[in-house]
């Protein structure tokens, strides 16, 4: 934490001139060496960090991409079809770039339920909180335009129907559609306008990460105890505890990113976006990227209309709604205890949460028809229920267990428990040496 | 710093870890976990049951008027360039391209592939120069400003059958036949829960090619009695948009010669030109999967020097 008297001194004569002029070197020291992180940090702590490497390599790879790539409705699907044949290493270039955001989502959704589980959004973490969800934005903001840019079928049908949502906006909504499309339908100005911002986002993205870096160095990490660092106990340094625990995740997380690189490029896309984008032929299912199906769930889940609000309005309040309760995730939440390890209900709640973000994932890939409209329809309730009623009032009526005193008391009867009393050493042998 | 005995595996299974660690003291041992998962389970169970059951109900069709297509998935083949060290068969390859310029071609273009990328065919260059000089390029303007046919070269893509879509369209009842260069990835059939997950561990990715090859081998099928098949069009219970669809079948047995010895059916013509099709959407498949296997094999070597690092490191520091 910030607060912390620095300990950095500089050692060469190099390093006493820059830290009397620029302490670069201090800050880097400060924040990746000496920086405390608690003891009992889990490997879903290691999801930041590789949320960095992702981004850099997201721009990266999208930056060589960029120069082979033509913004041209005539010209756009074939220059990424010469990326794929002829530019040297240009298949791998862009398979990483496309499977790398599915896998920066999977990265960002594994980050933002760990934050949900142990509680991380609390008080003084709020904005630090509502940063990552700016971030999650854009993100998507991203995301979409970048599925955009190979102007197949999907990016066309997919550009067509989400800036629709925007025409439901009641007296602005023809004209936010119209200044995103450039004209009255998906066309060359949009493509342009598509692919400067998605060149602009990233780096936008990048600065909201910068914050929300300094924000968690001003807090601190929270943990799995959801308990405050209390003492130099509690902590260890960052470099080499951090360091080595998150590159072992990161070497993890990056074996099943190329196991789909190399072997399932194709998996997570569409194969309709290898057909060129053709304005009079309406694909048979328009189905967003995968990260996006739930909330695309959501929006065709509202059938009916509410007093003056007619259902496609409904769908797009809904949709947009789902996203702002992450928002409200801080002020949501009533409970004193932090961690779901100490909340019995609301770590049931939050497992039924996850089974649900699921299910809607699924229902947003099949044809809004028959059952599974209703299906969609529960699932909905579900998901805004377990923000606006479960959050606010399992913390004024469950009964939390005994939460210990401080982190090192945590690990010190979580080892005796693992390593010295028979039932615990049988119970979780793999705590044994 | 407390001394421990060593945490091998408990952090990768980061929540269980962690509710035992504190369960196993406050003596409710696993029973709680194991009931909120149960609990878990039989709604996440309740629901699958209630989506399947309603989709059943959606399936109960008439046969004669089907509203879910293809009528038949396609059938699962094997082919030599699927799994992690699949390679393309050259001699099949071969086979694939004649079948194309033979019989495809007549109607289906192949704009993205140039002749000179038929060396992975196995193609010496003199043979590609050869095979490229019996296509006539329509180029120009010249000098003259004058439009000029000429013979082929190794750089030439393949020419189209028509002239522009326009004309593709009107030649074959209104509708143009689709480019070849990509159809091998832009074909597919959903797979469905749970088939798309075992597709990861197996590492399905002839969805395209396994299309291919039902369609061209499925226009024998006899239609149920009281299906109503579209003038003009022609039944078949793979194809993935209809009953039936406007391109007649293209093979029969005998149809195409080849000189070393595979049999000349419908059957081997579809494994073939679908083997082909899949080299033209995916050229450099097989440096892709050879590069994988070094990177995936690098991954799992660093990998584990880094977790051996890492139990070092954090040695007798209870965590």
């Amino acid at each position: 934490m910030s607060e912390g008297h620095s300990t950095y001194t500089p050692k060469t004569g190099i390093e006493r001139w820059f830290d009397a002029r620029m302490p670069l070197p201090r800050l880097v020291y400060d924040s990746f060496v000496a920086y405390p992180v608690p003891r009992n940090l889990n490997y879903a702590w290691t999801f930041g960090g590789i949320l960095a490497i992702m981004l850099v390599s997201q721009i990266l790879t999208g930056i060589v991409l960029a120069m082979h790539y033509t913004a041209d409705v005539n010209l756009a699907f074939g220059s990424v079809e010469k990326i794929m044949r002829d530019v040297n290493s240009g298949w791998l270039l862009r398979y990483l770039h496309s499977n790398g955001a599915s896998f920066f989502f999977v990265a960002v959704y594994i980050h933002i339920f760990r934050g949900l589980y142990y509680g991380s959004y609390k008080a003084p973490r709020e904005l630090l909180w509502i940063l990552g969800c700016i971030i999650y934005l854009l993100m998507m903001a991203t995301g979409f335009m970048g599925y955009v840019l190979p102007w197949g079928q999907m990016s066309f049908w997919g550009a067509t129907v989400i800036t629709g949502f925007f025409s439901a906006i009641p007296l602005v909504g023809d004209w936010i559609q119209q200044l995103l499309l450039g004209g009255f339908a998906v066309d060359n100005p949009t493509l342009n306008r598509f692919f400067a911002l998605h060149y602009l986002l990233p780096f936008m993205i990048a600065g909201v990460v910068v914050l929300h870096v300094w924000a968690l160095h001003v807090v601190g990490q929270n943990n799995p105890t959801g308990i405050e660092i209390k003492s130099k106990t509690d902590t260890v340094a960052f470099t080499p505890y951090a360091t080595i625990k998150d590159a072992f995740g990161m070497i993890v997380f990056l074996f099943f990113f190329a196991y789909f690189v190399f072997y399932l490029p194709n998996y997570l896309g569409h194969p309709d976006n290898y057909i060129v984008a053709n304005p009079l032929k309406t694909p048979a299912h328009i189905v967003p990227e995968w990260y996006f199906l739930p909330f695309y769930a959501i929006l065709r889940a509202i059938t009916f209309n509410v007093g003056p609000i007619n259902s496609k309005l409904g769908g797009v309040l809904c949709m947009f709604g789902a996203i702002v309760m992450l928002f409200l995730v801080p002020w949501l939440d009533t409970s004193k205890v932090r961690s779901a390890v100490y909340r019995p209900w609301y770590k049931l709640f939050f497992w039924l949460f996850v089974a649900d973000a699921i299910l809607l994932g699924w229902l947003g890939s099949q044809p809004a028809e028959g059952s599974y409209v209703f299906m969609a329809q529960m699932a909905t309730l579900f998901y805004f229920a377990f923000f606006l009623i479960a959050l606010p009032v399992l913390g004024l009526i469950e009964t939390p267990r005994r939460v210990p005193n401080s982190i090192t008391e945590a690990v010190l009867e979580k080892n005796k428990g693992g390593g010295g009393h028979p039932i615990g050493a049988t119970a979780a042998p793999e705590t044994k040496g | 710093m407390i001394p421990k005995s060593g945490n091998r595996f408990s952090d990768k299974i980061m929540l269980k870890q962690e509710d035992r660690a504190v369960e196993n003291l406050r003596g409710f041992g696993m029973k709680k976990i194991l009931t909120s998962l149960a609990l878990v389970g039989l709604v996440a169970a309740g629901i699958g049951a209630a989506g399947t059951w309603a989709m059943a109900a959606e399936e109960a069709h008439n046969a004669a008027a089907p509203t879910h297509f293809p009528i038949n998935e396609p059938k699962e083949m094997s082919w030599s360039f699927t799994g992690p060290f699949g390679t393309y068969d050259k001699a099949q390859l071969q086979r694939g391209l004649k079948v194309y310029k033979e019989v495809c071609s007549a109607c289906h273009s192949m704009n993205l592939v140039a002749f000179r990328t038929l060396s992975d065919l196995g193609y010496s260059d003199a043979q590609i120069k050869t095979l490229s000089a019996e296509y006539t390029i329509h180029d120009g303007p010249n000098d003259a400003g004058d439009m000029f046919d000429r013979p082929g070269k190794p750089s030439d893509y393949f020419p189209a059958p028509f002239a522009n879509e326009e004309a593709a369209a009107a030649s074959n009842g209104g509708a143009a036949p689709p480019d070849m260069s990509l159809l091998a990835k832009a074909r597919g059939v959903e797979r469905g829960f749970p088939q798309f997950v075992f597709d990861i561990f197996t590492q399905y990715d002839a969805g395209g090619p396994d299309y291919i090859h039902s369609l061209l081998t499925g226009y024998d099928e006899t239609p149920p009695a009281g299906m109503v098949i579209p003038e003009g069009t022609h039944y078949n219970p793979y194809f993935m948009s209809g009953v039936s669809l406007k391109m007649p079948k293209p093979l029969s047995d005998g149809q195409v010669t080849y000189d070393d010895g595979s049999p000349q059916t419908v059957d081997q013509y579809s494994r073939d030109v679908a083997t082909f099709l899949m080299w033209a959407a995916e050229p450099h498949m097989e440096d892709r999967k050879k590069t994988g296997f070094r990177v995936l094999v690098f991954l799992l070597l660093f990998g584990a020097l880094v977790y051996l690092t890492k139990r070092k490191v954090w040695e007798g520091v209870a965590h």
